[in-house]
Order: structure tokens, then sequence, then C-alpha cells
């Protein structure tokens, strides 16, 4: 699988990079959480705080903005806190870049990529829009629905303790996404979830259609998740301040609150061109490949076992 | 009272749920990439043992079941109460039909008992996986049967009935398997 990604990049152009595995910065995605490590060095004897990467976004980035062109990296990953059939706390995930490009060509590039490793050339691909699936299956608009009115339909369609449950807008989108969309999404086809709320995409880009969405997609095979993208936010003002909201909520939350990652901000800042970047997790496209059904099953020795 | 968080869940775990005892079944952690986790779990409450289907964000917590198995040697029955003991503390415990249950027809006096302990006080009582039991009524069947195709209903010493080959008699000694509830073998005292 490796050989056969590192082959279609070779054709493709596009140059394979390495970014640091350990940062003093960290992602300040709330839903997502870092391990961290310490580094001995100098006169402080306890040491600094390393963070594992939870994806090599930032410092991807920091090449596009400094003019590398279209880049790719393939590296394990580090997310804390999350164990089970299709999550293990460290993984293996492609990340690309494709400046000047537009995110509904990146969907493209990412069908040939999947299809090349699946190994069936004329696998087929849809995109259906994040509004429009809810709309059309649930029956309601996760623009303007309400905590209530998710909750209500949460319980109408008979998720346990839906009725108990204490998440806010976003997460009972995800719930119903979770449990009652995603299951059919990519059924026998590459199924492309495009165009999310804004609250849901810290990076993307916005765009004002009915309704303002993100410019962000998720890729589905068999009901799993395999890749999320974005068309990039290359606004440094825009970008600094949802970044600071995202270590607001963290603060609130009680959360590791990670220094902010000023380099990243500075490189948008010195300018970073139009891009479209997406990451793929390839446990899980392996896990497709060999239809198996637990991540244990691509993994050498789970961690458990590690 | 210990409690535990969702990224502690597995099969196995006894947890509080409304006021009941219950066992997790079977757990699973559910996330989308840049979104909110939640465990989906399978539980089955220790006093009805119905199983339902319950929703947890991740990172709440439940409170821990004083819940654990214990093995007790049934001494009697005295037509209300089953008596146990447990056989290192001699200590004695009583348990009423609702707990015995099904086990009431596989057990006798002496066998030991799996017993699940809520607080202290018996939840359930699971009998041995096989007992050794006398045969008291069971039509003669048919000389030089050995094959045993077929089958007859044996009434047990215990009162419970299973399917025995036709060459098994009345008064004789039989192994049965207690969790599907069916002859094994002939055995010896």
């Amino acid at each position: 699988m490796l050989a056969a990604v590192r082959d279609f990049f070779a054709r493709a152009g596009v140059l394979e990079v390495e970014t640091p595995i350990a940062s003093r910065c960290a992602g300040s995605d709330p839903a997502l959480e870092s391990l961290v490590t310490r580094w001995h060095w100098g006169s402080d004897a306890a040491g600094q705080p390393l963070y594992l990467h939870t994806s090599p976004e930032f410092p991807m980035k920091r090449l596009v903005a400094a003019g590398l062109g279209p880049i790719y990296q393939i590296c394990k990953v580090f997310r804390d806190g999350e164990r089970g059939r299709l999550h293990h706390p460290e993984f293996s995930l492609l990340e690309w870049y494709r400046p000047g490009w537009d995110y509904r060509r990146l969907m493209d590039e990412v069908t040939a990529v999947v299809r090349v490793v699946l190994g069936r050339p004329d696998f087929p691909t849809e995109r259906v829009t994040y509004r429009g699936l809810f709309r059309e299956r649930l029956g309601i608009d996760p623009w303007t629905a309400g905590c209530d009115d998710l909750r209500a339909r949460a319980a109408t369609l008979g998720i346990p303790d839906a009725v108990s449950l204490d998440l806010d807008r976003d997460g009972w989108l995800d719930l119903l996404l979770t449990q009652c969309l995603q299951g059919q999404l990519g059924r026998g086809r590459l199924t492309f979830l495009c165009d999310y709320p804004p609250s849901q995409a810290a990076l993307a880009r916005l765009r004002q259609d009915d309704v303002e969405v993100a410019e962000r997609f998720e890729l589905y095979l068999e009901g799993v998740e395999l890749a999320n993208g974005f068309q990039e936010l290359t606004d440094a003002a825009a970008q600094r301040a949802r970044l600071q909201s995202d270590l607001e909520t963290r603060r609130r939350q009680g959360r590791a609150v990670p220094p902010l990652d000023t380099a990243f901000l500075a490189a948008l800042d010195a300018g970073m061109p139009e891009t479209s970047g997406v990451a793929v997790g390839l446990d899980r496209l392996l896990m497709a490949v060999l239809e198996v059904r637990h991540i244990d099953a691509v993994l050498a020795f789970p961690v458990e076992r590690a | 009272m210990a409690s535990y968080s969702t990224s502690e869940f597995k099969s196995g775990l006894k947890i509080m749920l409304d006021g009941d005892p219950y066992n997790i079944v079977e757990n699973e952690f559910v996330k989308p990439g840049k979104g909110q986790a939640f465990s989906r779990v399978r539980v089955r409450n220790l006093k009805t043992g119905r199983t339902v289907e319950k929703t947890f964000k991740s990172g709440d917590t439940v409170e821990a079941a004083d819940v654990h198995d214990t093995d007790m040697q049934y001494l009697y029955n005295d037509g209300e109460q089953w008596h146990f003991m447990d056989p290192a503390s001699f200590e004695q415990m009583t348990a009423d039909a609702t707990i015995v249950g099904d086990t009431a027809k596989w057990i006798k006096d002496n066998d030991i008992c799996n017993v699940t302990l809520w607080n202290g006080l018996p939840l359930a009582v699971e009998p041995p996986n096989f007992v050794v039991l006398k045969i008291i009524e069971t039509d003669p069947g048919l000389k030089g049967d050995t094959s045993g195709g077929g089958g007859k209903p044996a009434t047990l010493e215990t009162g419970a009935v299973v399917r025995v080959p036709l060459f098994v008699q009345s008064g004789e000694l039989i192994r049965v398997d207690t969790r599907i509830g069916e002859y094994v073998s002939r055995a010896k005292e």
C-alpha cells in the first residue's frame, strides 16, 4: 500500500516531506488531545513539554507558505483518549497539500489515490452535502435546528438516552451523524460528505451559499470515515481568532491549553497561497482493502501488547 | 463509592444505572475525527437479566456497582429460602426463589455454586457447569438399544427433566451440562 501511494505521488510530481513528530506547540482542536513528552536540555531540570503531533497540518502549511509547492507526508500521529474498533492512540496518516487547487479538484485526486490502493480503477464515487444529507434522511436542517429540536429528533430515532444527554449543538449533530447517518455512507462506493457547518471546521475557508458553509469534506467507505480535507483558511487574522477561540474552549472545559503556534500564524501572515489539503487514515484504508472490521487486525502490536 | 469514566468501560465491568446493578456486555468507542466522542454500550441488568443499549458522552462517569462473584456451597432448602455457605469463612446466606431461579432444578446439597453478590447480598446463583444427578423416573426403553437415537425424557432427583438415550435407566446417575440443560454421559458416584 505504501509503495503504491508513494508511486502515485512521484508520478503526480508531489514532494515527500517530513515534519517534526514532537513539537513545542500543539493543535488546539478541542476534539483532539495530544500525548505529551518532555525534553531535557539547558538549565530547566524539569524539561519542557513536547507535544506529539495529532496531525502534521501546521508545519506542512508552513512549508506550503514557504513555497515548496505540492507536498505529501506519510507519518505516525498520536491522539490521547482514543481507543476502539476504529481508533488507536498511534496511527498512520497520509496528508497532502495542493497549492492553487480547489477542494473539489482535491476530492478527485483523493478518489484516484483510494482507487489505486483498492485496486479498483472504476470504483464509483459520489458527493453529498452535510446539509442535504440531514434534510433528506432526517428531515432537519442542521443550520437552523436548535438543541431541543436535535434532541427530540434523536429521541424519535431511538438513540438510547437522547433525552438525558447533555450536549452542545455540534455534539447533537455529531451524535446524529455517527448513530443514524454515517453507517449508510459509502456503501459500495466512495462517498464525500461536503460543506460542513462553520462551527465544525476551524481550519477551513468559509463560503456564503444560501447559508454560510465551511469548505470541508470527509470521505466515507462502508460507513467508515477515511479522510478529512479542507479548502484551507489562509487569512491569518481569521485563523488567529479561531485558534484563540479553540484555546478558550479548552480552558473553559478545564483541559490542557498548549501554547499557540505562532510560527504557523507567522507563515500565514507572510502569505500562504490558496491551498486545499487532506489527511487519509491509512490504517482504515488498509482495513478496507483487507475487508477487516477491527483496526487491531492491521496493527503488528496494538497498544495493549506494545 | 468508586466510579468509572467511559474510557475505563469494557465488557464485564459492573456499573450502577438508575439504582440497579448492570454488567457491560459490549462497549463501542464512537468518534468523528473532529467531533464529540461517545461510548455506545450494551448493558445487562443483573437483577432482571434484560439487556439494553445506552449512550454516554466520552468523559462521563458512572458509579461502580459493588458486584462480585464467589463460590459458595449449597446447604439446603427450607421450603422458602435456599441456604448457602462460604466454604472459607463458613458464613451463611440465604436466597429466595426470584434469585435462585432456574438454578434450583440443577443443584443438590453440598454442590458448589457461583453466587453473584451485590453489596454483600446474593443477586444471582449459577449452578456448576456440570452436575451428576440420579434419574428417578424414565420409561424402561428398548432392550438392546445402545445407540441412543431419539432418546426419551427422564426426571432427575432435583425435579429437572432432560432427554436421555434409550439405554439409560431409572436409578442411574448421569452427567448434565447445566448451561444447555443436556445429558452428557452416564456417571459413577
